[in-house]
């Protein structure tokens, strides 16, 4: 019987081709619009997370003041010094690394054309630290950190804009005032999924930037790699107690740098591509339910018409509720059929969504079986109207019906 | 004899209320026995519709006792009610009310597809069903491809496909030219005279009426005559 059912209820979808297509294409779209958000969504807070998190989980950020992302508080809060690296490298046990960064925005010229850029003052730890690879060359040794020499190490990005095809080591690029040798190429990371293009940069010895371009001492930030097998949070309490001390914070007040493990950083990161998803992905669930209306709007036309076969099939003795099972049963396949041609366009439209944002394509089983069972759901819910209309109906009315 | 198939007894049938109300059926007293063949005629309004659907068990009785097979009908829920007719009754009407783009086949396999017949029984069923009103291989025409004298009889078939207790026939030449009217009476006749069907037929023709075997006259919501007759035109062209 419920076999029939559901085979009657898709021969009376195939008559009606055109009018079951235009019914379920508001589920369709909301079907799809869902698993699409979702799972582009997904693909952007998983691309942040890996980006992160590439950089190894043993990896903690010193930044003056508190807060991470646009508008942290770092007005007041003093800088690092290069002794502050020093400290932490001498007198915390377990740290593989402490790499003090600093950074610059400056316009690069080069074969007689310019390219505006930042540049990053280091040491030979931070492309180790970073993992950073080098495509040709080599990175600055001890003495030339030292002396503060006049070499850079490139990004794929800065090589594109400024040499072409020419081969880069040895080449001269001018940094705002002063020329420096280019002695490196790092390998190619790609953009990062905020949109920015981590290629693009120069990197020298933080001793040159200091002298030749901010002049001053200051240190940005403090990259701080922990040793293989070494507590994370151990660390973490070291460093913040040393740069507390150093940094003459009474006890009582509140730290004003920030110690930062990749784990966090990546969770603040993903936290906001999470709220926005859900945003999307409520708004895309609204058409689904107005997909239902249509449902039940069609259904509705649909008993209407179909007076005289449900009077038909109450006479030779059909009862209530296999009549109202029939119409139910059309409904959720009618509805069940725009989640199944939503899911496939979703993954359509997230595969090709993906590669457009360069995220990666993450096919979330949950999402689209829940999308699946919602388009089911809308059919029962918005179906029963119309079905038990289709149950009530008197048979003497209905077989007399036009 | 042994209790009739149906039993009448001072059944009345009331439509609206108050000023408005309307009697169908102003007590009815009428009893049936298996095997007959009862034509039903009246003028119209003369309440032999408001009957049909009683003993159609579409509709209850207002007042009075109607029972089939010594069951109370008015008592009855509606889901019983078309349990009764699912497995007592079959339909045939003026209009034929075959399923339409639906093919003869399918319209005489629904009752049993109702019944919970599997699909390879109900193909044979019905296909004996459609041979027996001599439409042997005609089962995969849909009722647009019929004539009306062929649509009836697909209706027949899919009356008589559960072998029900009684036969109703609403009108069920009154579609039809005179000719395919007497090929339908004919075949009414011999399922009745060959296999003991009960049927109880409402025409408002004369010369249809006289297929039966008893002939019953409403005026005005009662039973004005009752009168059993000999058929008395021959089943010529019956097989």
């Amino acid at each position: 019987m419920l076999w029939n059912a559901v085979l009657l209820a898709l021969r009376e979808i195939r008559r009606k081709l055109m009018r079951s297509f235009l019914t379920i294409l508001g589920i369709v779209i909301g079907v799809s619009a869902v698993i699409t958000m979702v799972t582009l969504g997904n693909g952007a807070t998983r691309s942040i997370s890996d980006q992160i998190s590439s950089l190894g989980s043993n990896l903690l950020i010193v930044r003056p003041g508190q807060q991470l992302g646009p508008g942290r508080d770092s007005a007041g809060a003093a800088s690092f010094r290069v002794a502050d690296a020093d400290a932490l490298r001498s007198q915390v046990s377990g740290l593989a690394a402490v790499v003090p960064v600093s950074g610059k925005s400056v316009t690069l010229v080069a074969m007689a054309r310019n390219w505006s850029s930042s540049v990053t003052g280091s040491s030979a730890d931070w492309f180790a630290t970073g993992k950073w690879q080098l495509a040709s060359g080599r990175i600055f040794n001890e003495a030339e950190e030292r002396a503060g020499a006049a070499v850079c190490v490139i990004g794929e990005t800065v090589r594109k804009e400024l040499f072409g095809g020419f081969d880069v080591v040895g080449q001269q690029l001018r940094v705002k005032q002063f020329s420096c040798e280019v002695i490196g190429l790092l390998a190619s990371k790609g953009q990062s999924t905020m949109g920015n293009d981590q290629d693009d940069l120069v990197v020298m010895p933080l001793r040159t930037l200091q002298r030749r371009l901010t002049g001053s001492v200051d240190v940005g930030s403090l990259m701080i790699s922990v040793r293989d097998g070494a507590s994370i949070d151990a660390a973490k309490n070291e460093v913040t107690w040393l740069m507390r001390e150093r940094r003459h914070v009474s006890p009582g007040d509140n730290d004003d740098f920030s110690v930062m493990d990749t784990r966090q950083i990546a969770e603040t990161l993903s936290g906001t591509t999470r709220v926005l998803t859900g945003l999307l992905g409520a708004v895309a669930a609204v058409s689904l339910l107005v997909g239902g209306i249509g449902i039940m709007n069609i259904m509705l036309v649909s008993v209407t018409e179909r007076t005289r076969e449900i009077g038909i099939r109450l006479a030779i003795g059909a009862r209530e509720g296999e009549v109202l099972l029939q119409f139910l049963i059309e409904a959720v396949a009618l509805s069940s059929l725009g989640g199944v041609v939503g899911i496939g366009l979703a993954s359509l439209a997230s595969i090709a969504g993906a590669a457009l944002m360069k995220v990666p394509y993450l096919f979330d089983p949950v999402i689209n079986l829940l999308s699946f069972g919602f388009s089911a759901a809308i059919g029962v819910i918005f179906g029963y109207v119309p079905a038990r209309r289709a149950a009530r109906l008197d048979p003497i009315e209905a077989l007399r019906h036009e | 004899m042994s209790a009739p198939l149906i039993a009448l007894s001072n059944v009345t049938r009331c439509f609206g209320h108050g000023a408005a109300a309307f009697q169908a059926l102003r007590g009815v007293d009428l009893s049936i026995g298996a095997g007959e063949f009862v034509a039903i005629m009246g003028p119209s309004g003369s309440g032999k519709s408001s009957l049909m659907n009683i003993l159609g068990c579409l509709d209850t009785p207002s007042g009075g006792s109607y029972r089939f097979q010594g069951l109370e009908v008015a008592q009855l829920d509606r889901d019983q009610r078309a349990l009764l007719r699912r497995h007592a009754l079959g339909f045939i009407f003026q209009g034929f009310n075959l399923l339409a783009r639906t093919s003869a086949q399918e319209n005489v396999e629904l009752p049993l597809l109702y019944r919970g017949e599997p699909a390879s029984r109900r193909r044979l069923l019905a296909r004996e069903a459609l041979a027996a009103v001599g439409l042997e291989g005609w089962g995969h025409h849909t009722p647009a491809e019929l004539s009306g004298g062929q649509q009836q009889r697909v209706a027949i078939a899919r009356a008589l496909v559960t072998e029900p207790s009684l036969l109703l026939a609403d009108e069920p030449t009154g579609n039809l030219d005179t000719e395919r009217s007497r090929e339908i009476m004919a075949l009414l006749v011999a399922l009745n005279r060959d296999k003991g069907l009960t049927v109880v037929m409402v025409t408002h023709e004369a010369d249809m009426a006289e297929y039966a075997h008893r002939i019953v006259r409403l005026v005005d919501g009662r039973i004005a005559s009752d009168i059993r007759t000999t058929p008395s035109v021959c089943s010529e062209g019956a097989h």
